[in-house]
């Protein structure tokens, strides 16, 4: 396959970037959208230009450290982390837009590398349980409802890649919040924090410039992890019980 | 905060000891590790209004406190269909509401500074959430793609149109300012005079598409808001917010077309 890409190339936070058109050959359908931009980054390599910068780590769409926007979708066409996106989803001849994640609160730090330290902070200020340290605890000694579980289960499943953020037209971080606020409460060991954890990391969120959330279902239409926007009226539930009972 | 050092290390020595049983709760982490409690602003209010969730929650409940009044405004015009009597005289009635423990039109009034009220709020959260979510996406995307609803990309533009059309509105058929004939007390006869002209048609044709795009995804949004979860009665809440928006328009659109046609003259 040969493809044409036009990429957001930028050579640092405060530079000026902008579209760079390039042509890539010979690319196996079998091949997955980071191997294909590490094959033009050893053709540019080669040419002693500076390779496309962008995030990767597992490579197996588990760590959640990939993304960038493709043809204006976030992790591109398929439901996956871009990891896990292969070539053969494009076709022969195809002409691929690359971009980095767009918002306020992910400010682009070289070409496709955007710093998503905002979403630490709004762990930071909730994302955890009290529990003791150490030796590990007796595994009955709390019992765990299996839909809570299951619940939770489903929400930390959320990878902390901010393609919602990067869907979102405001921006808007709720769906990750949301997914790391239920996660903890709907279990016995988040019962402590049920109520400081969701006004904290909301209002982290918007400390951080993540815009509000004017349900467009863009964000869980991008995840690739399949956080559901129901997540989202849950967590609007669970801070307006808290705002009422501080 | 005197004392504070001993208790510190005495925090810091518990991380190391199991907690006793039955004993009270033993603080497990040492002073640095936690981070320092967050200062807790106002109550109820200032938190809400303080925070985009807070301001989307203002936001839900004033679109739901107009929404209710649509529905009984848009029954009220219904009387048109059966002729000036009924419709002047319903238009008399709602004046004398609660009499005579209420004075004449206080009831009338009570709704008028409600509503007043609502839309503000409506307006003023509307106009702040928007700025910070256009502030948020300060960048657009060069490869463009639409995928919300249509009804969803118009919220904003829908709402500043319905605000215009409402002070047309008051202006047409409350005070008469606008309205070819305004007289005071023949709401009929305004109505039937004002929908003769073909301006006053197009806007009040454009502004009810309006309303029922925004009540399709208003009354859903708000439905969420308020943190709807239960998986039928959010179903619920998405198919009659298409149904409201759908009976919404087409009540208040009957009255125009019925103008038009004949049917009301």
């Amino acid at each position: 396959m040969n493809l044409t890409l036009r990429i957001w190339r930028q050579p640092g936070a405060e530079a000026p970037g902008k579209m760079v058109t390039y042509k890539v050959e010979d690319i196996s359908p079998d091949m997955s959208f980071l191997e294909m931009l590490d094959t033009l980054n050893e053709t540019l390599t080669e040419r002693g230009e500076e390779p496309v910068a962008f995030d990767h780590d597992c490579r197996e769409g588990i760590c959640g450290a990939c993304g960038m926007v493709i043809d204006g979708r976030a992790h591109g066409p398929e439901r996956t982390t871009t990891c896990q996106l292969h070539m053969r989803h494009f076709a022969d001849g195809d002409t691929v837009d690359i971009e980095p994640w767009r918002a306020a609160a992910f400010p682009v730090v070289r070409d496709l590398v955007v710093d998503r330290s905002a979403f630490d902070r709004v762990v930071g200020a909730g994302g955890y349980i009290t529990a003791p340290t150490g030796s590990a605890p007796e595994a009955h000694a709390t019992a765990v409802p299996k839909p809570a579980a299951d619940a939770a289960f489903a929400h930390a499943e959320c990878i902390g890649c901010g393609a919602c953020v990067a869907a979102c037209p405001n921006g808007s971080a709720m769906l990750f919040t949301s997914a790391k606020v239920n996660h903890l409460n709907v279990l016995p060991q988040g019962a402590p924090e049920r109520e400081s954890r969701v006004l904290d990391m909301v209002e982290q969120m918007d400390v951080e410039g993540f815009g509000g959330c004017t349900l467009a279902g863009e964000c869980a239409t991008a995840c690739p992890k399949g956080i559901p926007m129901p997540s989202i009226a849950a967590m609007n539930r669970e801070y307006l019980r808290a705002a009422a009972k501080r | 905060m005197p004392g504070a050092f001993p208790t510190f290390v005495a925090m810091a020595t518990a991380t190391r000891t199991p907690p006793s049983p039955g004993g009270q709760t033993t603080p497990r982490t040492s002073p640095r590790a936690t981070p320092p409690p967050r200062p807790r602003r106002g109550g109820l209010l200032r938190t809400l209004w303080g925070s985009t969730l807070g301001k989307k929650a203002v936001m839900a409940v004033s679109g739901l406190v107009m929404l209710a009044y649509l529905v009984a405004h848009m029954l009220g015009n219904l009387k048109v269909f059966f002729g000036p009597a009924d419709m002047n005289g319903y238009a008399h009635w709602l004046r004398t509401i609660g009499e005579p423990v209420l004075h004449h039109e206080w009831f009338l009034w009570g709704v008028r500074v409600v509503l007043l009220a609502a839309v503000v709020l409506h307006g003023v959260c509307a106009w702040q959430l928007s700025r910070r979510d256009l502030a948020a996406r300060p960048v657009a995307y060069r490869h463009r793609r639409h995928r919300a609803s249509y009804a969803t990309r118009t919220m904003r533009w829908g709402g500043i149109i319905l605000a215009l059309f409402l002070v047309w509105h008051l202006l047409d058929l409350t005070t008469g300012t606008v309205n070819p004939r305004g007289q005071a007390e023949h709401p009929y006869e305004n109505i039937v005079t004002g929908f003769g002209t073909w301006y006053t048609n197009v806007i009040y044709c454009v502004a009810m598409l309006a309303v029922g795009l925004h009540v399709q995804h208003g009354f859903w949004s708000a439905a969420q808001t308020l943190g709807v979860t239960r998986p039928g009665l959010a179903r619920l809440c998405k198919g009659g917010a298409t149904v409201l928006a759908v009976v919404l328009t087409a009540g208040f659109l009957s009255v125009p077309l019925g103008v038009m046609t004949g049917l009301v003259e």
